[in-house]
């Protein structure tokens, strides 16, 4: 017979084996997801009720059960937003600056080097920062505003970078057109360059509001703690979802860990709607322009 | 300065536009270059306020900052980083060990063994995991993994007790190093294997095909085309997962035990991190330790900083040489 020579035994069981190992690795990383998940499903709806989205911990004894989140949902909403109010047009007017009018230069370049090397400061640190800096130096008190501002620090190189790649997609050709009927730079970037990317940018700035909804660290540094209703984000100690999860877990009886799961499952569910819409946005734009 | 703008513009028709393309522009430009340089200007921040507010309490400091074990700042005033750091690498280095060949794995399997279709959402189904919220993680961990562990870990220390990781007396299993590792290691997963999916991805179809038609199986063909022109990218990928694993916080806060000693027994409640102790150690503080805690997060800034520059720099580097070699 001539037909194809056949592999070797060893090669062929190699194969299978490492085939066997790259299938077995991507199971052992969805197996912790699926746990996590169904965890906080199955412990967090004990206490998913109506009282636990509409009262806060005020007057709840160390040991008693009830009380809610109401405080903390209120919290974690408000400093995002501001966290968003603040981040946004910065990484916005950057990623403008990285695409439009950098050119490549050094300072572009430097720029997007430290863009990058900022995504990997530790949550923890920006919270140390705004401690050391708005908190101690400057003077002012704990606050939902401070937490924001730790938070847009996160943010900020996470829109950055989304937009950045949502500019550059945007054609030379709407560019050149737009400058041909002798419309400025910068109206040609605020009337036809961003809305062109819009949607995508919207993705981005979601997928950042989603990944700092959830951070804790630098919260317990900056609005510390209080286990009333604070509407206020610019006075007072606030609470943040995260942040009472933390505080939950961290005590010794049953029924405060039932509220951490819970708080954990409410947590989860903003998070992952949030992601859930963005990648919509993105998968409803990319279909459109696909067709 | 309207006055010249508009004898630039030329005849009447255009000046109105002219004027108004002039107003606007100068503005806009010096905006978006003031935003890039405000980023600078905040990492420069970050660094000269920590190090101002940590000064105050490095000199009160009646011990060694680099050497001492103990963290009293908020009574004898003796603080040392030492413990800390040391617990620091430790749970990363475990957490690197347990996630970089799992990533690799995963990356492979979306890149190059999934089925095409099914590539997509399952690569989204590992990315889903970075958006599990941290302390969501802490107290997977505290509750499910730790009394999971205790087991196994005492499995390992009966059998391999000789292995000085796995040695030690007395309390087996709970919070230990190896649990806040592993929590450390699903969370770093996603990043590593997403950096490695891309790179993998890019390795030159030609190389590929040119394996695959000399008679290479698949694996002789990744060993030989895909892991030689993806290993930089894998380096870097797990060097910027090792950053986010020293930097975690509130996982480990829940999980280690928060001893302040040296010890590589990860089966025996041992251990604390840098980021953990500011998380536990900040409502207590006094001013001096709120300064002490402020110093080892300068620490923690700048070991994570040079690992993430060095990270950065490779895949710099590397995208210089893969556009000109394309």
């Amino acid at each position: 017979m001539t037909t194809v020579q056949h592999i070797s035994a060893g090669r062929r069981v190699k194969d299978r084996l490492a085939q066997g190992l790259v299938y077995l690795a991507f199971a052992l990383a969805v197996v912790p997801l699926v746990s996590v998940l169904w965890l906080v499903i199955k412990n967090g709806l004990a206490r998913f009720d109506l009282e636990f989205l509409t009262h806060s911990m005020r007057n709840i004894g160390a040991r008693d059960a009830g009380g809610g989140a109401y405080h903390a949902i209120i919290g974690t909403l408000e400093q995002v937003l501001l966290a968003s109010l603040i981040s946004v047009p910065i990484g916005l007017l950057t990623a403008i600056y990285l695409t439009e009018y950098g050119n490549g230069g050094r300072l572009s370049r430097a720029i997007s080097f430290f863009v990058d090397v900022m995504t990997g400061v530790p949550s923890v640190v920006t919270g140390l920062f705004v401690l050391a800096f708005w908190i101690l130096f400057l003077g002012m008190p704990f606050s939902g505003l401070a937490g924001a501002l730790a938070l847009s620090i996160l943010m900020m190189p996470t829109v950055v970078r989304s937009a950045e790649e949502m500019l550059r997609l945007v054609p030379n050709d709407l560019r050149e057109a737009s400058y041909a009927l002798g419309v400025a730079k910068w109206r040609t970037i605020v009337k036809v360059v961003l809305p062109t990317a819009f949607t995508g940018i919207v993705t981005g700035v979601m997928l950042a509001v989603a990944r700092v909804a959830g951070e804790t660290a630098p919260l317990l540094l900056t609005v510390f703690f209080t286990d009333s209703i604070n509407n206020d984000p610019f006075s007072g100690p606030q609470m943040g979802l995260p942040l009472y999860v933390f505080d939950q877990a961290g005590r010794p009886n049953d029924t405060a860990i039932d509220r951490a799961w819970t708080g954990a499952l409410t947590l989860i569910l903003i998070v992952m709607l949030l992601n859930l819409v963005a990648r919509l946005i993105a998968w409803w734009r990319s279909a459109a322009r696909g067709r | 300065m309207t006055t010249d703008v508009r004898t630039r513009g030329g005849g009447p028709a255009t000046r109105r536009s002219a004027s108004r393309r002039s107003h606007g522009e100068a503005p806009f430009r010096f905006a978006a270059t003031g935003a890039g340089i405000l980023l600078l200007a905040i990492m420069a921040a970050i660094a000269v306020f920590l190090i101002s507010e940590a000064v105050p309490a490095l000199r009160a400091n009646k011990g060694n900052f680099f050497t001492d074990l103990t963290w009293e700042p908020n009574g004898s005033q003796v603080f040392g980083i030492a413990a800390l750091a040391f617990g620091t690498v430790l749970s990363s280095a475990i957490a690197l060990v347990i996630a970089t060949p799992v990533a690799m794995g995963v990356a492979l399997f979306i890149s190059h063994y999934a089925p095409r279709r099914l590539a997509g959402p399952l690569g989204y189904l590992v990315d889903l995991l970075a958006a599990v919220p941290s302390v969501v993680y802490g107290l997977w961990g505290v509750t499910f993994l730790v009394p999971l562990l205790k087991t196994p870990s005492e499995w390992l220390n009966a059998h391999l007790g000789w292995f000085p990781l796995f040695s030690g007396e007395g309390a087996i299993g709970g919070k230990t190093m190896l649990a806040g590792g592993v929590v450390l290691a699903i969370m770093i997963l996603p990043i590593i294997a997403a950096i490695s999916r891309e790179v993998f991805l890019q390795t030159p179809r030609m190389n590929e095909e040119a394996a695959l038609a000399l008679g290479a199986t698949r694996w002789e063909m990744i060993r030989m085309a895909v892991l030689p022109f993806g290993r930089p990218g894998v380096v870097s990928a797990a060097m910027l997962g090792l950053g986010r694993a020293m930097g975690e916080t509130i996982a480990v806060a829940l999980i280690f035990p928060a001893t302040f000693d040296i010890s590589i027994e990860i089966l025996t409640p041992h251990g604390n991190s840098i980021a953990a102790n500011i998380a536990n150690g900040f409502g207590e503080a006094t001013p001096i330790g709120r300064g002490a805690l402020i110093a080892s997060g300068l620490v923690l800034f700048v070991i994570t900083l040079l690992v993430n520059m060095g990270a950065r720099m490779i895949i710099n580097r590397r995208k210089e040489y893969a556009r000109s070699g394309a």
